[in-house]
């Protein structure tokens, strides 16, 4: 009988073995997707009770962890309330994170790969780990200056720092209080998600970068720099009469008579000259400008954007209406904000960003952002000619509004009245020698006659307001 | 017939061994209270204390009723017991508010051990157990098919595998492994030879004759039902596989496990492609994320485990409580949660070894009796933890068998530590040395009957006969000479079992083969009746060694 015996003692053996490496098999194949999957509680739970970094705009946290006394030991708060909302997101425990807050996650709770380190100095001494700061781009007081400026309005405000595509302010209205979300008291959060998510003004969506509008008139210099590309000059003379969209019934009625130079007719923002223009010049030649601008792309990894876009199939009539910023024709305020700062830049589109640098909790730099170019728009003397233009727009055309005493500002606006029913968009976008920034202003409800000076009555101001609190 | 082994006592070894494992246990129970409430709780010394109480009674049973039991298994078993009673009190810490079911599975363990000790007072001699085996196949399948009966029976998780008698429920299956292996046992020590008859030869193998076929399909009948209406596999798979590797054990026939194998795929398979509880199971098995709250449970063990990754979260540190039913079914889970794969695979290997020391017993048993019940009771124990922890670790489908000595429940426990306290008596009755009667053993090297000589084994890796050695003792000398007068018990008067294990000491014997049989042609004991054969009745092979 010892054969035998041997035999199952043998296949016994290989039961363990298999137990033994179908165990490290698991380990070694599965750990990764099971950490990662979104419904393991043991990890979202360990995420919300970790001493999170802050988030910092200059020397103030604008989203903190402090220690709590329920089960999770600590709790996210945001002291600034709405005003960074759009930029921190939220941490929650029911409903994930988002924006800064989760794009900055593992940093934050201090698992991501570059605190490895840290986190062996932690175990080795004992030490609470604790996760690394985000510093932003924010200056405060730009901030407080857009959002006041825009006050109860629905919209946002972006100011870039034309050199580097540093944000420098970003507010979008409505906005939210992630501390609301961020409570303990789930029952609390979770009805403060339902009125967040059931609210038709979209408060948790960033008007900045998550949603595309129509530009209006703004658009025009991107039209502007297309003819120059094209061998116009500022002093080319255009035909502005009225202008009846080549087989169609639309026809625009001159406001600006029958001829202009091109720089006048930017500064009225005269829109039979530039859909007779933009028709002129093709629709290929709109589109690769304005993809020379960053349309196309989404500029900003940091939070969540989207891409802004100029309609790939588009006949004549579209074409003239996509001139003047209509049609199909659709941008974020951080686009438009680009547009403004790359005629600022000589031409040269920077990359956009929020972070400037995350440090660790014994303040190590992990890592720090480098300002980089994203695109070339135009040539640094069209560009030049461009801020000509856009200067005339300010000191004597529709955008007299965002005159600041001692400092050259350029702009243009912008009111997007594409159907009837809806109150217009009014846009102004702008950029500024000293200090050397662009800002667009998006106002979502400008609550007046559809008329083209919304964006210079409106929205011109808020500019203003922001410029000067940068000074 | 190889030289003449004579086991050490090794009780000191056991003692060691233990205090090691009741050591790990306590720090293991110690650490959980820490990592958790940061301080020990009131009176933590009481349950440390009977626990240790525990291990040093059973011990000294031990060292009484058996003192030639195998040394490692009850300090390993013990371990697995103080683990999962650490692991019980963690999971209590873990609820809110806190429940007391670690107390109360450390007064099963106690009652546990008291029926260790009780099989190892009553049971002097297992072959007692050999007289009805058709009783005790009878009794077997009635506690196996309990749960199948109304009012007692029940269905929990999917599988009807319970009974419940008042507040107390009751896996039968445990029970029912002890039974049924005693039952094969003593039925295939008397049909072995008739089973072993070849019918027909298919592809180089002997089928066995049809006729034989009857208790083989008796069983396999037996485990479709129970996959089929007690739906576990893990079940179907226990007894089925207990019963076809006892028949090869018995038979050596390879033939049998290869049909036995044919009959349970084909079985299981024909169960799949019927019955959606089987297929649920499977599907449950090879992709569980497909339904969420119907496999919430394995989802959350898994969960568990790839957070723990390879060393654990640390005992008390982990969230084992998230995993339903974390107590029973899934204990494992938490284990691997909370020590890691390499904790889980540490306790696999302590599995491992007691089939593997139990296995060995069979080796070295003598009559055939021992072996089968001794190879039967390691290899159900092995396949047990083969089915639990595979279906945990998704090797297997799940089943809902119990992880032994580990997860919650007295009755596990107890029908656990009865079949332990089984096995040690095998391996003590094994194990000792039977002093011989009358002659000293000298004279038995020069018997005649040792002249006609076994052919000895060119590959017999042990030394040659020693005919002018005297019996080397161990490290208890008074136990590993054999005295004429048969000190030790009254049956003694069987040749000394020979057996490939520690071959320390030799006594002169006729060399052979390393077939521990029992060809010395002495006069045997009124017990052991088969022993005194001396053709080697173990060994059926044509061409037997003894004229």
């Amino acid at each position: 009988m010892n054969g035998p015996i041997r035999r199952v003692a043998f296949v016994s053996m290989l039961m363990t073995l298999a137990l033994l490496v179908n165990l490290c098999v698991g380990y070694l194949m599965r750990s990764d997707s099971l950490n990662a999957h979104p419904q393991n509680r043991r990890v979202t739970d360990a995420a919300f009770a970790q001493d999170r970094g802050a988030i910092m705009v200059g020397n103030t946290a604008i989203a903190e962890t402090v220690p709590s006394k329920d089960q999770f030991k600590f709790q996210r708060r945001y002291p600034q309330n709405e005003l960074y909302a759009p930029i921190t997101g939220y941490f929650t425990y029911l409903f994930g994170a988002s924006e800064l807050e989760q794009t900055y996650g593992s940093q934050l709770s201090g698992s991501d790969s570059s605190q490895f380190v840290n986190r062996l100095i932690d175990l080795a001494t004992g030490a609470k780990p604790k996760g690394a700061s985000v510093q932003t781009t924010l200056v405060a007081k730009a901030q407080r200056a857009a959002a006041q400026a825009l006050g109860d309005k629905k919209g946002a405000v972006v100011a870039l720092n034309a050199k580097t595509g540093a944000v420098l302010a970003m507010v979008s209205s409505p906005s939210f209080d992630p501390n609301d979300l961020a409570t303990h008291d789930l029952a609390d959060s979770q009805k403060a998600w339902n009125a967040l998510t059931k609210d038709s003004a979209k408060p948790m969506s960033n008007r900045a970068t998550r949603e595309i509008f129509p530009p209006g008139s703004t658009f025009k210099v991107v039209v502007a720099a297309a003819a120059l590309e094209a061998g116009y000059e500022p002093d080319s003379v255009l035909d502005t009469s009225s202008y009846r969209l080549p087989g169609t019934n639309v026809t625009f009625n001159t406001t600006c008579g029958n001829s202009q130079t091109l720089r006048r007719a930017l500064a009225t923002s005269c829109n039979s000259a530039f859909a007779r223009l933009g028709v002129k010049l093709g629709a290929d030649a709109l589109r690769e400008q304005a993809e020379k601008f960053g349309f196309g792309t989404r500029p900003l990894s940091d939070i969540a954007s989207v891409a802004s876009r100029f309609p790939d199939e588009i006949d004549e009539p579209q074409t003239g209406l996509a001139s003047i910023g209509g049609f199909e024709v659709a941008a974020t305020p951080l686009q438009m904000a680009m547009v403004a700062a790359a005629v600022r830049n000589d031409g040269v589109v920077m990359q956009p960003y929020l972070v400037e640098s995350v440090r660790s909790a014994d303040l190590q730099v992990l890592s720090q952002t480098r300002p980089s170019q994203l695109r070339l728009a135009t040539s640094s003397s069209n560009a030049a000619k461009l801020r000509q233009m856009m200067v005339e727009v300010v000191t004597g055309g529709t955008g007299w509004r965002a005159q600041v005493p001692g400092v050259t500002v350029g702009g243009k606006t912008g009111t997007a009245n594409s159907d009837n029913v809806r109150t217009p968009y009014a846009w102004f976008i702008a950029w500024a020698d000293d200090p050397d920034v662009a800002v667009c202003v998006f106002v979502q409800d400008a609550e007046m006659e559809a008329t083209d000076v919304a964006g210079g009555r409106v929205a011109a101001p808020i500019a203003k307001a922001v410029i000067e609190a940068l000074r | 017939m190889g030289e003449v082994v004579v086991f050490r006592k090794r009780r000191g070894v056991e003692l060691v061994m233990l205090i090691m494992a009741m050591g790990l246990a306590t720090g293991a129970y110690l650490l959980v209270n820490l990592n958790i409430g940061g301080e020990l709780p009131d009176g933590w010394y009481w349950g440390v204390g009977i626990y240790a109480l525990i291990g040093i009674a059973a011990h000294a049973v031990i060292r009484w009723r058996i003192p030639y039991a195998d040394p490692l298994l009850f300090p390993l078993v013990y371990l697995l017991n103080g683990i999962g009673l650490a692991m019980i009190q963690r999971l209590d810490l873990g609820t809110n508010p806190v429940m007391h079911s670690a107390e109360l599975q450390l007064t099963w363990t106690a009652i546990a051990v008291a029926v260790f000790a009780a099989v190892l007072f009553l049971l002097k001699d297992h072959h007692v157990l050999q007289r009805f085996p058709y009783l005790t196949f009878l009794a077997g399948m009635l506690i196996l098919m309990m749960p199948l009966l109304p009012v007692i029976g029940f269905e929990n998780h999917g599988a009807r595998i319970w009974i419940k008698i008042g507040p107390y429920s009751f896996q039968p299956a445990e029970l029912a492994k002890i039974v049924l292996t005693i039952a094969f046992a003593s039925y295939l020590v008397e049909k072995r030879e008739v089973l072993a008859l070849a019918g027909a030869r298919v592809l180089g193998i002997d089928l066995p004759r049809p006729r034989d076929l009857g208790p083989i399909s008796i069983m396999w009948l037996a485990s479709l039902a129970v996959l089929i209406y007690q739906k576990d596999l893990g079940t179907s798979l226990l007894f089925f596989g207990l019963f076809v590797m006892m028949l090869y054990v018995a038979t050596e026939r390879p033939s049998w496990p290869i049909l036995g194998t044919l009959l349970f795929s084909g079985g299981a398979f024909l169960g799949w492609l019927t019955y959606s509880h089987v297929q649920t199971r499977v599907s449950a098995w090879l992709d569980p994320f497909a339904h969420w709250d119907q496999n919430y449970q394995i989802i959350q063990g898994q969960f568990g485990m790839a957070w723990g990754g390879l060393f654990g979260t640390g005992w008390g540190l982990g969230r084992p409580n998230l995993t339903p039913l974390a107590k029973n079914d899934f204990i494992a889970a938490a284990l691997g949660e909370e020590l890691g794969v390499a904790g889980l695979m540490a306790i696999m290997v302590i599995y491992g070894v007691i089939v593997m020391r139990g296995l060995r017993t069979a080796l070295t048993a003598t009559e055939p009796f021992s072996k089968l019940l001794a190879a039967g009771l390691s290899f159900v124990f092995g396949l047990q933890v083969f089915a639990i922890l595979g279906g945990v670790t998704r090797l297997l489908p799940l089943t809902g068998l119990t992880t032994p000595f580990i997860s919650q429940g007295g009755s596990s426990l107890i029908a656990n530590y009865a079949m332990l306290g089984l096995l040690m008596v095998v391996t003590h009755r094994v194990r000792r040395p039977a002093p011989t009667a009358e002659e000293p053993l000298q004279s038995l090297a020069h018997d005649t009957t040792q002249v006609i000589a076994v052919p000895s084994r060119p590959a017999d890796p042990r030394p040659g006969p020693d005919f002018d050695r005297t019996p080397i003792s161990a490290d208890e000398p008074t136990a590993a000479v054999p005295t004429p007068s048969g000190a030790n018990e009254p049956t003694a008067a069987i040749p000394t079992p020979p057996g490939p294990d520690e071959p320390t000491t030799a006594i002169p014997a006729p060399s052979g083969p390393d077939e521990p049989t029992s060809a010395i042609p002495t006069p045997s004991g009124p017990d052991e009746p088969t022993a005194a054969i001396p053709t080697g009745i173990d060994d059926p092979r044509p061409g037997g060694r003894l004229p």
